[in-house]
């Protein structure tokens, strides 16, 4: 049994706010290896012209993979999350994380396609911020079929 | 400051090296929410097919953007980002981990004042990283 394909289009109920804090990008900063001071350093970061600290450019996974883990576990989608691989994923910015921005998600079922005994999903998570868009994410996940 | 008003395509950006340990495995799921025991758990990961513990994809692609943060100097720069992951970085528990190589060069200039710049991601001499792309806008 595969993935319910007619479920592409769905976009479920938005994420609760995620409040972005200084010690938040830093711990992520940290944890990509990277210690650039714009990540950590808010006089640093104002030198060069921002409020505060700057996220690194894949900090919106820490919002749009929780929200979207929350839609596999949708029974009308029917995904096997334990066999599930991450194998493409994409980020568009309409503008640059900041510090005090509370983030919320909108996860949309963008495509689903059989490839042999594997679904290919395709998720598009809409960040905003009070009410204005933020990055678009794209999250191209397959999910093994079971072997024959 | 670099100099970024005489570019050309094929120009390539200052590599970047890295090395994933366990350690650093467990801080980025913390601090990403992804709490996947392949990324962790040798026995979980050795149970699903793995050679053993993997690094988290999203690791690799957040790490492999500082070749172009490093050399453009600001991270809001970047206008596009994407990457498919192709091979696992397999991570074993050494206190050394593995070294992953990152590189990037120019493989457009565009006449709007961006680049885009072709990413590469080199474990144990193979690629783990496929189509890494990112658009950038050049300082004015």
């Amino acid at each position: 049994m595969g993935m319910n394909h007619e479920m592409v289009g769905h976009a479920y109920p938005a994420s609760p706010a995620y409040l972005v804090t200084p010690e938040n990008i830093a711990a992520f900063a940290l944890a990509i290896g990277d210690s650039n001071p714009i990540y950590h350093d808010p006089a640093f970061a104002q030198s060069l012209g921002h409020a505060s600290v700057c996220a690194p450019p894949t900090f919106p996974i820490v919002v749009t993979m929780a929200a979207m883990e929350k839609s596999f576990h949708d029974p009308a989608l029917n995904m096997d999350f334990s066999r599930v691989v991450h194998s493409d994923q994409r980020f568009e910015y309409t503008r640059p994380i900041a510090v005090g921005d509370k983030l919320v998600v909108t996860t949309i079922v963008e495509d689903i396609k059989a490839l042999g005994t594997n679904d290919i999903a395709t998720f598009r998570t809409e960040v905003t911020s009070d009410g204005e868009p933020v990055v678009t994410g794209w999250s191209k996940l397959v999910v093994r079929g079971e072997q024959v | 400051m670099n100099d970024f008003t005489d570019l050309a395509e094929g120009f390539e950006l200052p590599v970047v090296t890295k090395h994933f340990t366990r350690a650093q495995l467990v801080a980025y799921a913390n601090a990403s929410g992804d709490q996947n025991p392949i990324h962790q758990d040798e026995v979980v990961a050795k149970s699903v097919g793995l050679p053993d513990v993997i690094a988290h994809g999203m690791l690799t692609m957040g790490a492999a953007i500082q070749v172009v943060t490093d050399w453009i100097g600001d991270p809001t720069a970047i206008i596009e980002y994407s990457v498919r992951m192709t091979r696992p970085v397999v991570v074993p528990d050494t206190a050394d981990g593995v070294e992953v190589t990152f590189g990037g060069k120019i493989g457009a200039i565009n006449s709007d004042g961006t680049i885009r710049v072709d990413l590469t991601a080199i474990f144990a001499e193979q690629s783990v990283l496929g189509q890494a792309r990112a658009l950038v806008r050049l300082p004015k």
